[in-house]
């Protein structure tokens, strides 16, 4: 095979995304679907024939903030439709991260490949990821079919769930061509309790206290010390937090009540509405780890056992997500799987070379089924082949 | 409505089927008297009955592991089967196939409140979930009407909703993770206890697949925190738009309550008649809000809420003062089907969710049906989300009234669809609405939802006849390119 650069093809139609895959379908040509193309370098299309773009297919098609759905293309810009949402006093709800800057990526990312990625931010833990918020979709299957699965609604049952299908497929099974999603009304004000100084396993412990507690804990965040210590935040002892959103005077009296059941954990002190946000915009990018030039992991573990990796790896990590995310920095791949593994969790690279797939391999029974799945919808393979490692 | 044509030869080999099921599950597991067949005869849709093959209570997963593998092996299908509530016939025997019912899968494995989630067996009710951890302040969120009864099995199976999720989300919100077996008695673990899965959201794909991808062995769920207090507002309205519009302000105002439900007159009047909840009559329809969380966000929000509807022309404003009121003011909603029940012989539910803004347009539709019809009609809507219970009355023992209120159903959930909804927002399409999936999909819509059954079940021997209008081979299904719909398959049969 030549090493030819792929064919670039930017379609602004749902019809010019049906000709191109239909065209490579017919060829068995393998396709690289990119959105802003911001997490291309997260794993690895293999050998692409066409690269297809969808940054032109990027109308908002609807949106109706009383009935709270939006439908657009997938091209359209993250930014962009946090903007409109928000002069309605909404948001998307699943507070999905950009990082661009993280992965070094120019562009901007597109509802699409946040939808694609299942990327989801801090308030993950309270509203739910990004596929909790896709209700519906049309796409164009690697067979060269245009479908839609799923509603417009808020509420629907109908049919297979295909939207949570396709939220975390890396474009692996279709190519979408319009999404609707749930918004949700934007809180009025936050705030941030912070502790300091604690261990990463007592700060996991802290964490699932204010978790448990009925105060309505949308984010839980740690940086242990080595990444606390690092700009932009430059603390001099490790950070936990925990933010609390919506109405004034619901968020004074959970923060009493939040502060009465972290009382064993040592000195708390506050971030107000501004502070708060910029600083949970700092977790939700990563940037603490923006210029380290190390590879980047992001492993899924239960909440309880995020400790656990910091532990293993002795570096540096971020806890987000109460402990059930940790981005770490490593060398050692082998070290990164192991402790996930351990953890009953699993570990992406997502930057940087590490000598092994971002996505890790699935074995046994559920990759038997993952590949007959991925059959279903593009039995000849074309589309981001490899990229899943599917 | 119609069922596939039974395998004649399955059902003459009852015999021979039932004493190699009696070898896998040993005992009473296995019942086979027609007589003990007959509480299996239909589940939460009693319109429609049919007597099983047999019954299989597996108590362990290596048993429903080779009871699948066996029924695969000689060609006999299998209906899944939790606490038989559903409401769209998805547990609907079939009489040359089994049900696996999952009754004795009743315990509560573990409890983490580290990770905030429970692992619990398929066959415990969902009620009982929140029970065994409602004295440590948790609890299950997706609350469906049939709580008390019905098992969270089949809550992933039918990917259940309830009062609660507008807030809450419905059952796919609330899991992390499940074991499932397929129809080969392949195990596979799906989800863990951490937020994110690796791979394709399998277990996305599989809650709401309504026992048509696998059967659930084990499932782990979300655990919340339980609210400090919680508020209900009961509203009264001198129209169905004042109450739709208020709903749309509360919304506007940022506000998502816990609760969020409307009744018509004809479902204020049965309520009333039957519990005595104290609704108003004279209302065109009632708003019930409840607001759950700190007592002081609780009691704000209750008076946002109150000058919202008063702004809108409510007439009858209630607040609850205690746990004692608010729990009143559901006693009426909670109670409205059994109502609905005392004043006519028979009722139909029907489960189709609309945009909001169309409420008033698709109640004077309704309406207008039911004098066509010549059929009572009372309504319940889980307002916030736009999820319709339009409660149809009859009488079957009156020729041809069954029929017409099907159809009268039917015509409804087309409605709904044409005004941009969807045919069920959470009972599920089961056999009930499974002649109306072309209303929302297209030929390749559904090919697109069948292959992927096919990748779970090529034989489709798991609960065939539901969901699907068509039953297509797995082999054309794969074969066969359709294209926007255009290619039709004319030589398979339509139910």
């Amino acid at each position: 095979m030549l090493d030819v650069a792929p064919r670039l093809l930017t379609p602004t139609t749902p019809d010019e995304v049906l000709e191109a895959v239909a065209e490579a379908a017919a060829k068995r040509r393998r396709i690289e679907v990119v959105g802003g193309g911001t997490k291309r370098g997260v794993g690895r299309v293999d050998r692409p024939e066409v690269t297809l773009s969808l940054a032109g297919l990027d109308a908002v098609l609807d949106y109706a903030p009383e009935e709270l759905v939006l439908t657009a293309r997938p091209g359209a810009r993250l930014k962009d439709i946090e903007k409109l949402v928000a002069s309605e006093g909404q948001m998307l709800p699943f507070e999905p991260p950009r990082l661009a800057k993280l992965l070094g990526a120019k562009g901007e990312p597109t509802l699409g490949g946040v939808l694609a990625a299942n990327l989801s931010g801090p308030r993950r833990v309270r509203a739910g990821a990004a596929r909790d918020h896709l209700l519906g979709f049309a796409a164009v299957s690697g067979r060269g079919e245009v479908f839609k699965a799923g509603g417009k609604v808020v509420k629907n049952v109908t049919g297979y769930d295909l939207s949570k299908l396709m939220a975390g497929s890396w474009g692996t099974l279709a190519v979408l061509t319009e999404v609707t999603i749930k918004v949700l009304p934007k809180p009025k004000t936050e705030a941030t309790l912070l502790i300091f100084g604690l261990e990463d396993r007592r700060a996991v412990q802290a964490m699932a206290r204010a978790l448990n507690a009925p105060v309505e804990v949308s984010a839980a965040a740690h940086l242990p010390l080595a990444v606390a210590g690092r700009a932009p935040l430059n603390a001099e002892m490790a950070v936990t937090a925990l933010r609390l959103e919506g109405f004034e005077a619901s968020i004074a009296a959970r923060l009493d009540m939040l502060a009465q059941a972290l009382r064993d954990f040592g000195r708390v002190d506050l971030l107000d509405g501004g502070l708060s946000r910029a600083f949970w915009g700092q977790i939700r990018e990563v940037e603490a780890f923006h210029k380290d030039p190390r590879p980047l992991w992001r492993v899924s573990v239960p909440p309880a056992s995020g400790w656990r990796i910091g532990e293993a790896l002795a570096g540096e990590v971020i806890y987000d997500w109460g402990g059930g995310l940790v981005w770490a920095l490593s060398e050692d791949a082998g070290a990164v799987r192991a402790a996930a593994h351990a953890a009953s969790g699993h570990a992406q690279l997502w930057r940087g070379a590490a000598g092994v797939a971002a996505f890790e391999p699935l074995t046994g029974a559920l990759a038997a089924l993952t590949g007959r799945v991925k059959a279903a919808f593009d039995p000849e393979g074309i589309l981001n082949p490899g990229r899943l490692g599917v | 409505m119609r069922m596939p044509a039974p395998d004649a030869a399955t059902i003459a080999n009852k015999a021979g089927i039932v004493r190699a099921l009696r070898k896998i599950v040993p005992g009473e597991g296995v019942i086979a008297d027609d007589s003990a067949l007959v509480p299996y005869e239909s589940d939460g849709l009693s319109a429609y009955r049919q007597t099983p093959l047999a019954v299989v209570l597996p108590e362990t997963v290596e048993q429903v592991s080779a009871v699948l593998a066996w029924c695969q092996a000689h060609g006999v299908k299998v209906v899944p089967r939790g606490a038989g509530t559903s409401l769209s016939g998805g547990a609907l025997p079939l009489t040359d196939g089994i049900i696996l019912g999952m009754a004795k899968f009743n315990r509560i494995v573990e409890v983490d409140y580290e990770n905030r989630c429970a692992v619990v067996q398929p066959g415990v009710t969902n009620l009982a979930i929140s029970a065994a951890v409602q004295a440590d302040g948790f609890y299950y969120a997706p609350d469906p009407s049939s709580q008390i009864a019905c098992t969270i099995g089949g809550n992933v199976a039918e990917n259940s909703g309830g009062v609660h999720c507008l807030k809450y989300g419905l059952t796919t919100n609330n899991l992390l993770g499940c074991e499932i077996v397929l129809m080969d008695g392949e195990v596979v673990r799906l989800g863990g206890r951490g937020f994110d899965a690796a791979g394709y959201d399998l277990l996305g794909l599989v809650t709401g697949s309504e026992g048509l991808l696998a059967v659930v062995t084990e499932v782990t769920v979300r655990l919340l925190p339980t609210p400090q207090t919680a508020r209900a507002l009961l509203l009264g309205f001198p129209s169905v738009e004042a109450a739709g519009a208020t709903v749309g302000d509360i919304i506007a105002a940022g506000i998502i309550p816990a609760g969020l439900e409307m009744m018509d007159k004809p479902a204020i009047a049965a309520a009333e008649a039957f519990i005595g909840a104290g609704y108003p009559l004279e209302a065109e329809a009632l708003l019930i809000v409840e607001l759950d969380g700190p007592e002081a966000e609780c009691a704000e929000l209750a008076g946002h809420v109150k000058a919202l509807a008063q702004a809108r022309g409510a007439d009858f404003i209630r607040v609850s003062r205690d746990e004692a009121e608010r729990l009143a003011f559901w006693a009426g909603r909670k109670a409205a089907f059994p109502a609905v029940g005392r004043i006519s012989p028979d009722y139909y539910c029907m489960d189709g969710t609309i945009p909001r803004a169309q409420l008033p347009h698709v109640l004077g539709r309704i309406y207008e049906m039911a004098r066509d019809y010549g059929l009572g009609v009372a309504n319940v809507f889980h307002a916030g989300d736009g999820n319709l219970h339009p409660l149809i009355l009859y009488d079957a023992d009156n020729d041809g009234e069954l029929e017409r209120a099907e159809a009268f159903g039917a015509d409804i959930l087309k409605l709904c669809v044409a005004v941009g909804g969807v045919l069920t927002g959470e009972h599920g399409v089961g056999v009930e609405k499974r002649d109306l999936m072309g209303e929302m999909f297209d030929e390749t819509d559904l090919a697109c939802q069948q292959r992927v059954k096919c990748a779970f079940d090529p034989d489709g021997l798991l609960n065939p006849g539901k969901v699907f209008p068509v039953l297509h081979r797995c082999a054309e299904l794969g074969r066969v390119h359709v294209h926007r719909g255009k290619v039709a398959f004319p030589e398979i049969p339509r139910f």
